[in-house]
C-alpha cells in the first residue's frame, strides 16, 4: 500500500511538478481555445455541404466523413507531423495538432449537425422561405437554433471528446499537459506527475461529464 | 522516366510490396486487441447496468464514480499510466495487455452509461405489466426491459464502440506492435512516408465496413420521433 502511494499518489514530486504541468495546462487550453471553435465551424461546413442540392456534392463529403472517421485520430496526427515534410511541408506540431483536429472534428460535429438538422421538420423549413426569408436566412434564423437544441448533448459530449484528444498533441511533441506530465514522470522516475494530468483532467472535465450525462437522461426520459 | 515526387515519397511500390507482411501482421495484432476489447468492455459496461438497476445505494455511487472517472480523463493518460505506474509497484504486464485493459475499462464505463440509460428509457408500466404476470425481478430484466432498452443503446454503443476500439492506435506509443506502431518505425528506419500510407489505408480498409454498418445500424434502431 505504501508503494502504491509512493508511486502513485506521492505529494511532495506532485507538489514539485506542479508549475510544470501548470505550465502544460495552459498549452491544453490554449490548443482547445483553437481547435473548438475550429471544429464547430466545420462541422457546420460538413452539415451544410451535406444538405447540397449537387448529388456530386453530398457523396464528395459523405465519403470525406466516412474515411475520417474510420482513421483514428492520432494517425492522422502522425501521418500529417511526419508524413508532409516528404512532401516539402513542414508543419510545427502546433499547426499539425491543428489540422488534425480539423479534419478530424470537423467529420464528427458534421454528423451531430446533420442528425439535428435532420430532426427539424420540412414544414420549418417551407414556413421560413414562405415568409420570404432566403435558404441561408432560413438555416441561419429558423433551422439551426432548433437543430442544435436538439443535439445540443451530443455536442457536448463530443466537445468533452475533442479535449481530451488533445492529449494526443503529446505524441508529436506539443508541451501540453500530458506531455509536460510525461517529461516529470521520466525525470522522477514516479508515475505521480501523470496522475496529477490524470487529475487535472477530471476536476476540468467532471462537471461537463457530469452535465452532459443529465442532458442525456433527460432526452431519455 | 521520374516518377512524381508523390509517388515517390508516399505510396512507391518496391516499398509497399516490401511492407505488405509487415502491416498485415499489424493489422492481424489490431484486430485481436480490438475484438478483445469490444467483447470485454461492452460485458463490463451490461454486468454493471445490471447490477445498477437494483439500486444498491453504495455500489451505484461506486459505479458512477469509476464511470465519471473514465469517460473524464483522456485514455492515453491511462494507458502511460498503467504502462509506466504499475512495473513501479511490481506488477509487470505485457504493453498489450495494458492496452486491453485500460481500453477495456474505458468502453465499460462508457456502455455502462448507454445502457443504463437505455434501461431507465424502458417505461415503469413495463416493469409493473411484467411483475404482475408473476415473473421475478430477474426475469423482468431478462426478458422484458433489457430486450427493449438494448434496441434503443444500439446506435449510440456503435458510435462510441468504434470510436474507443481505433483507440488501439494508442498502443503505438507504449510499443504495441499495431499498425500505426509498425508503420511509423518503419517510416522512420528507410526515411519515406510510404508506409504510413499504408497504415492509414489499413485503417480505412478495417474500419470503414464498420462505420458504413454503423450508420446502417443507426437508421435501422433509429429512435421514432413524435
Amino acid at each position: 500500500m505504501d508503494a502504491v502511494i509512493q508511486q502513485f499518489f506521492n505529494v511532495s514530486i506532485m507538489a514539485a511538478v506542479l508549475p510544470v504541468v501548470l505550465r502544460g495546462l495552459g498549452m491544453t487550453l490554449i490548443v482547445c481555445a483553437v481547435v473548438i471553435p475550429l471544429g464547430l465551424a466545420g462541422g457546420l461546413l460538413v452539415a451544410l455541404a451535406m444538405g447540397a442540392r449537387s448529388r456530386a456534392v453530398r457523396t464528395v463529403v459523405a465519403a470525406l466523413i466516412d474515411f475520417f472517421r474510420a482513421v483514428p485520430p492520432l494517425v492522422l496526427l502522425i501521418f500529417i507531423h511526419a508524413g508532409l515534410p516528404f512532401a516539402g511541408i513542414r508543419p510545427t506540431s502546433f499547426v499539425s495538432v491543428c489540422l488534425a483536429f480539423l479534419l478530424n472534428n470537423s467529420a464528427y460535429y458534421g454528423e451531430i449537425y446533420r442528425a439535428g438538422i435532420e430532426s427539424i421538420g420540412r414544414g420549418q423549413w417551407d414556413a421560413a422561405r414562405s415568409t420570404g426569408l432566403g435558404t441561408v436566412q432560413a438555416a441561419l434564423y429558423v433551422v439551426l437554433p432548433q437543430a442544435v437544441r436538439n443535439v445540443l448533448p451530443d455536442l457536448v459530449s463530443n466537445t468533452v471528446e475533442v479535449v481530451k484528444l488533445t492529449s494526443l498533441a503529446s505524441v508529436v511533441a506539443l508541451p501540453e499537459m500530458l506531455y509536460s506530465a510525461d517529461m516529470a514522470r521520466s525525470l522522477t522516475y514516479n508515475a505521480s506527475p501523470i496522475v496529477l494530468a490524470a487529475l487535472i483532467y477530471l476536476v476540468l472535465l467532471w462537471p461537463v461529464v457530469r452535465l452532459v450525462s443529465r442532458m442525456e437522461h433527460r432526452v431519455a426520459a | 522516366m521520374q516518377r512524381s515526387l508523390f509517388i515517390d515519397s508516399f505510396l512507391r511500390p518496391e516499398l509497399i510490396a516490401r511492407y505488405t507482411p509487415d502491416i498485415l501482421a499489424a493489422m492481424l495484432v489490431t484486430v485481436e486487441i480490438a475484438a478483445l476489447v469490444v467483447a470485454s468492455g461492452l460485458a463490463l459496461g451490461l454486468m454493471l447496468a445490471l447490477v445498477r438497476s437494483f439500486r444498491l445505494r453504495l455500489i451505484d455511487i461506486l459505479i458512477v464514480a469509476y464511470v465519471d472517472v473514465f469517460r473524464a480523463v483522456p485514455p492515453l493518460v491511462l494507458v502511460l499510466l498503467v504502462f509506466f505506474g504499475l512495473p513501479n509497484v511490481g506488477i509487470n504486464l505485457p504493453s498489450r495487455a495494458v492496452l486491453w485493459l485500460v481500453l477495456s475499462l474505458v468502453l465499460g464505463a462508457v456502455a455502462e452509461e448507454i445502457f443504463w440509460a437505455g434501461i431507465l428509457s424502458v417505461r415503469k408500466g413495463q416493469w409493473e405489466a411484467a411483475r404482475s404476470t408473476g415473473l421475478g425481478f430477474a426475469q423482468t430484466l431478462a426478458y422484458v426491459v433489457l430486450p427493449q432498452a438494448i434496441r434503443l443503446t444500439v446506435p449510440p454503443l456503435t458510435n462510441r464502440t468504434i470510436a474507443i476500439t481505433k483507440n488501439t492506435a494508442l498502443g503505438s506509443v507504449i510499443g504495441v506492435p499495431e499498425i500505426l506502431n509498425v508503420a511509423t518505425t518503419a517510416e522512420s528506419f528507410i526515411g519515406n512516408a510510404t508506409p504510413l500510407t499504408m497504415g492509414a489505408l489499413a485503417y480505412v480498409l478495417l474500419f470503414i465496413p464498420v462505420v458504413i454498418l454503423g450508420r446502417w445500424l443507426e437508421t435501422r434502431f433509429a429512435w421514432r420521433r413524435a
